[in-house]
């Protein structure tokens, strides 16, 4: 196996609010490879997003890295400590040089009052060295290549003036106008409907072949992530519960949590079978329940629900690297 | 017909004309034309589309939320009859008691400045259905138990609510004045997974239980094809295909329809179908194409699609569908 392009190891995040200190990430640890697209799922508030953010060093001015957190990437010849940059100046080689993002709603992510290509150009003029009139170049091949029809005119255009699938088209090309090696998307297709859904999906899907970059894919659409992803992780609450290829995670389940979501959605191919939703709501971040994160929520715990109050459960590997942080998954081992 | 109809709208067209002069003329968005659909007592009637196809301007139309242009929308229940377009005065007050909606964010629905027992009251005591405080109270607490909420919960105010909570909050709102006929609009688009299918599961179990008519409006198919017992799909103001869920799904004859359900995601990462990808997007309802409005997008498109509207005819029984070739394409 190659060696990682990005790892993140025990993870912990807090935010200083008004009420204390909230832990909105816990102890998270995990590797993408080169040309690999993760997955990583959770309902509103399970973390997602931040854990994203703190790859790029993006989380708002009162976040509290935990000691323990380490985030490494690995370029070509050298190691990068991400947490330990400090300075905005050495941040520009995650933010927007090694690594891009796509946001949830294009229509936020660009300045309004500028026009698409300019900020296109701004990007690449501050991470690599190309003239003006290069840096336009490669923009308008890039809008081209995600399928802008009049590339060179739109180029000039407001963000008000495309729709909603082209505003997200130019999104990508603009992240990955200077070749990141990793992309992160968080949300790129919830705000569009089915068929332009459809079509940005396959516009990453061969982005990922062509530029061989990595992709972190944010979503809560299990259908999306089985789609695109190579390996899915599933969190809850800021923990991660559950990670594995995306055919273990969707067709062999092994935490409560990942059953629920799946048990939850319309199936097309089953029309009568009865929705199961997953009982109560996620619990508030400031009252983070003891043991397992899951407990006050699950239906499997059975006869040893004392054990899920009161032990948070480690992580159970099997022999293909399917990772759990269930005690039921222990107790299978051991019988 | 013999079935029981509750309402129903024919050759319906919502039109809403816009600023400025173009030619000397006054453009106008055509966000429904020509609808034609019956939808019967107690039925879960499901409308699925894109974004600007129409459908919140539709389920609007049918609670006299949005100016009828043209056609008409008749309403009729065991009491009274009422044809839409001219409804005014007391007879609309009457027909807001049994018409109502629920919206699609359950954040910005709800007053942040009242409780939930006054957010559940307010309908009857704007419409007066309730003599006396006692009364509302008692209905206030009937309805939020079915609707799974406590009288601990009456007395907080929304912001204390999850999104589940207070999507249950804007039922229970619309369900107090005891309705015949309620719209839906996205109730589920902006909730979890895990809480969306409770709050379809408690709107199958409210309609089986009262008998309530609902129109379900969505963007998801997959989600309608749970819960609704009939389905029209709309596509830039007209509805192109109509059809029972069942029949819907196993006779797909629209080839808007077909495109919908193959773009949803398959949950089989070994599924290696690949979506039958629609080029473009939907065209502005101000300027439609002539023809058969899919015809820009349509991959079966041909020159009689450019020219002649299609006309909305009878597959097989109640299965109605708009497209010149739907059986050389089944």
């Amino acid at each position: 196996m190659t060696s990682p392009l990005i790892s993140v190891k025990n993870l912990t995040l807090r935010f200083r609010t008004d009420e204390g200190l909230v832990t909105a990430v816990n102890d998270v640890s995990f590797d993408i490879a080169p040309g690999e697209v993760l997955g990583l799922v959770g309902e509103s508030g399970s973390g997602k997003s931040v854990t994203a953010k703190a790859l790029m060093m993006l989380n708002a001015e009162n976040s509290v890295y935990d000691d323990n957190s380490q985030i490494t990437l690995r370029l070509d010849d050298e190691e990068i400590d991400v947490l330990s940059l400090k300075r905005p100046r050495d941040q520009m080689v995650i933010r927007g040089g090694a690594i891009s993002m796509i946001f949830q709603e294009p229509m936020a992510s660009f300045a309004p009052a500028i026009s698409i290509g300019d900020q296109m150009i701004e990007q690449l003029l501050i991470h690599s060295d190309m003239t003006p009139a290069q840096a336009k170049e490669v923009s308008i091949e890039m809008l081209e290549r995600v399928g802008i029809p009049e590339p060179a005119h739109r180029f000039k255009q407001y963000a008000f003036e495309f729709s909603g699938g082209m505003r997200q088209r130019a999104m990508i090309a603009m992240a990955l106008s200077t070749k990141p090696r990793l992309l992160i998307a968080d949300e790129p297709t919830t705000a569009l409907d089915v068929t332009i859904q459809a079509q940005v999906i396959e516009l990453m899907k061969d982005l990922v072949d062509e530029f061989h970059m990595s992709i972190l894919f944010i979503t809560h659409d299990l259908g999306v992530i089985a789609q695109t992803a190579d390996r899915v992780a599933v969190m809850y609450l800021g923990n991660l519960v559950e990670t594995g290829t995306v055919r273990q995670v969707i067709n062999t389940p092994a935490h409560p949590y990942t059953r629920g979501l799946l048990n939850s959605l319309p199936k097309l191919d089953d029309l009568d079978a009865p929705l199961t939703p997953v009982p109560g709501d996620i619990p508030s971040p400031l009252d983070r329940p003891s043991g397992c994160v899951f407990h006050t929520r699950c239906v499997e715990t059975g006869g040893i629900a004392e054990k899920c109050r009161t032990q948070i459960p480690g992580y159970t590997t099997d022999s293909s690297n399917h990772q759990v942080a269930c005690h039921l998954a222990t107790q299978e081992d051991q019988s | 017909m013999s079935k029981d109809i509750l309402i129903a709208a024919r050759d319906l067209s919502v039109h809403f004309p816009l600023r400025g002069l173009v030619f000397g003329e006054r453009p106008v968005v055509r966000a429904c034309e020509g609808i034609n659909i019956e939808i019967e007592k107690g039925s879960f009637f499901g409308l699925v589309g894109e974004s600007g196809s129409g459908k919140t301007t539709l389920g609007r139309a049918m609670l006299k939320a949005a100016p009828i242009s043209h056609g008409e929308i008749v309403y009729s229940d065991h009491e009274v009859t009422y044809d839409l377009a001219s409804l005014k005065g007391p007879e609309l007050k009457d027909y807001r008691k049994r018409s109502q909606l629920i919206f699609q964010d359950p954040y910005a629905a709800l007053s942040p400045r009242m409780t939930v027992r006054d957010i559940i009251a307010e309908p009857l005591e704007v419409m007066g259905l309730t003599s006396s405080r006692e009364e509302t109270d008692a209905r206030v607490r009937e309805i939020a138990a079915k609707c799974r909420l406590n009288l601990e919960h009456l007395r907080r105010f929304p912001h204390a609510f999850s999104g589940g909570q207070r999507q249950r909050i804007s039922i229970a709102r619309a369900l107090v004045s005891g309705p015949n006929f309620i719209v839906a609009d996205e109730s589920v688009a902006a909730l979890d997974v895990s809480i969306q299918a409770d709050v379809l599961n408690l709107l199958n179990s409210i309609q089986q239980e009262s008998g309530i008519t609902f129109l379900f409006i969505s963007h998801d198919l997959s989600v309608i094809a749970h819960t609704c017992d009939f389905v029209a799909v709309m596509y830039l103001g007209q509805i192109v295909e109509s059809a029972p869920t069942s029949k819907l799904f196993s006779e797909t004859s629209h080839p808007y329809t077909k495109a919908l359900l193959s773009a949803i995601p398959s949950l089989d990462p070994d599924d290696q179908h690949v979506a039958q990808k629609l080029e473009g997007e939907i065209p502005s309802p101000i300027n439609p194409p002539p023809g058969c409005r899919f015809n820009t997008r349509c991959p079966h498109a041909q020159e009689r699609c450019r020219t002649e509207v299609p006309e909305w005819r009878e597959m097989s029984s109640r299965h109605h569908v708009a497209c010149h070739f739907s059986e050389e394409l089944a």
